[in-house]
């Protein structure tokens, strides 16, 4: 679950980190704000937003899309009868282990998000000019408040949980065939999303 | 022995099963036999526990099945080995790893223990040696051997088997239901095989009951099957032209 979304979390990490700094030099057109507040914008918002949400909105792809069709095929496949037959508490085999996989795993995932987006962010300046490696770091290193990462992690907890939740749901209610599986893992990659823009939101309203 | 009461089932404003009783023997293949429609699956799955009956009783040799609450049931489910229609065997699993998950589950049993029960269970569905083959691998005879296989890894003392022989060659729906007898006789199992196949019907069908409409519309043996005056029954029995050349 973790190791193999670790590339994508990569790429997408570094990037995102770039664009926050070339967009926001494009925008600080007063020579009153000195070019290092760039480092510290590019760190805030990675560490509160763009990490978390946007990793989180990838995963709800990547993870939910994978775990929903999982136990769809399960369902539809009578591999959840068996289960029940067995005496197995099904929910539990199968949903509890990816639950408790995704809390541990997205936040480790988030937290290397956002070196990478730093980093990305870092090479983007000096590389096109935008600000010098000396000013990023010191904006980097200016009025770090370490409660943003609690919220950070905070948030990837309960991304983490609507991920798998919401797609393990969609999967073990699944009522048909291969066509009903697809439109559990569409379902539940679309609900995640919703829920995690709408729990993004609610976090930063209830601990900022 | 199981023993059904006046079980009733809907969904919606469908009924589909409408106050059917029986019983069940041990020893002996008891055949659950209808038209598509007819209710079959749907009673076997209120008498697994994987549908609710909306009224009556199952019971397991006097105990209430469907009275129990979910810990209870665990107790009877351990005795319970079923056979799907797909054979719902765990794709991500080898074959030996298939057969030994009842009884990772369920058993305290050294490693050495579980597998020599593995290889018992692979070598009586004459599977033996194929241990580390995936899923993927087998062909729908092998599927439904080993989905027998790890029906019978517990030593059940019921077996349930849906439609074992569907999507199978008429050779190896026999061996299927060879097995199947040969399994019920030797372990005195109280086996129930849901089918509409009439090869199944006239081979292993000591006890069989028709459903029709979701009633139990009659109820007998494979020798009586042909001799009946049900008419319902005879439109399903002789419903291919070569069970009616046999007739004549």
């Amino acid at each position: 679950m973790g190791v193999g979304s670790l590339g994508i979390i990569c790429i997408i990490s570094i990037f995102l980190g770039a664009v926050t700094t070339v967009q926001t030099a494009f925008q600080l057109v007063s020579d009153l704000v000195p070019r290092s507040v760039i480092g510290g914008i590019v760190r805030d918002s990675s560490i509160l937003e763009l990490s978390p949400t946007i990793s989180a909105i990838v995963l709800a792809g990547k993870i939910g899309s994978s775990v929903a069709s999982q136990i769809g095929t399960m369902r539809v496949t009578e591999q959840i009868d068996a289960l029940e037959i067995m005496g197995i508490n099904s929910p539990g085999y199968l949903i509890l282990p990816k639950i408790v996989g995704a809390i541990t795993m997205i936040p480790l995932l988030v937290t290397i998000s956002i070196a990478l987006s730093i980093l990305g962010g870092y090479l983007a300046g000096t590389i096109s000019g935008a600000v010098t490696p000396q000013s990023f770091i010191e904006g980097l290193t200016t009025g770090f408040d370490p409660f943003t990462f609690t919220v950070s992690m905070i948030k990837s907890v309960i991304f983490a949980f609507i991920i798998t939740s919401v797609a393990a749901y969609q999967g073990f209610y699944t009522d048909g065939g291969a066509l009903e599986v697809g439109q559990s893992s569409t379902k539940a990659v679309v609900i995640s999303c919703i829920m995690i823009l709408f729990a993004d939101y609610l976090v930063a309203q209830l601990l900022l | 022995m199981i023993k059904i009461k006046n079980i009733q089932k809907s969904f919606g404003d469908r009924t589909i099963l409408q106050g059917i009783s029986a019983d069940f023997k041990d020893g002996i293949t008891n055949l659950l036999i209808g038209g598509s429609g007819s209710g079959k699956t749907t009673l076997l799955k209120c008498m697994v526990g994987l549908h609710e009956p909306d009224s009556g009783s199952v019971f397991y040799d006097n105990r209430n099945f469907t009275s129990m609450n979910f810990e209870e049931r665990i107790e009877v489910r351990t005795e319970i080995g079923m056979l799907f229609q797909g054979s719902a065997l765990f794709d991500s699993m080898s074959v030996e790893e298939n057969i030994m998950f009842p009884l990772n589950m369920f058993t305290e049993q050294s490693d050495q223990e579980k597998l020599e029960r593995v290889n018992f269970c692979l070598e009586r569905v004459n599977l033996a040696g194929n241990n580390k083959l995936l899923t993927s691998e087998l062909s729908g005879g092998m599927k439904k051997r080993v989905g027998i296989a790890r029906a019978i890894a517990m030593n059940p003392k019921y077996l349930f088997c849906d439609e074992p022989n569907s999507g199978l060659d008429p050779k190896t729906s026999i061996v299927i239901d060879e097995l199947i007898q040969e399994i019920t006789e030797e372990y005195k199992t109280t086996t129930i095989v849901v089918t509409h196949d009439m090869n199944s019907v006239m081979g292993i069908g000591e006890n069989i009951i028709f459903l029709h409409q979701g009633k139990k519309w009659w109820e007998g043996s494979n020798k009586e099957i042909t001799s009946t005056n049900n008419q319902e029954l005879n439109e399903f029995v002789f419903a291919s032209k070569f069970m009616k050349k046999l007739l004549k």
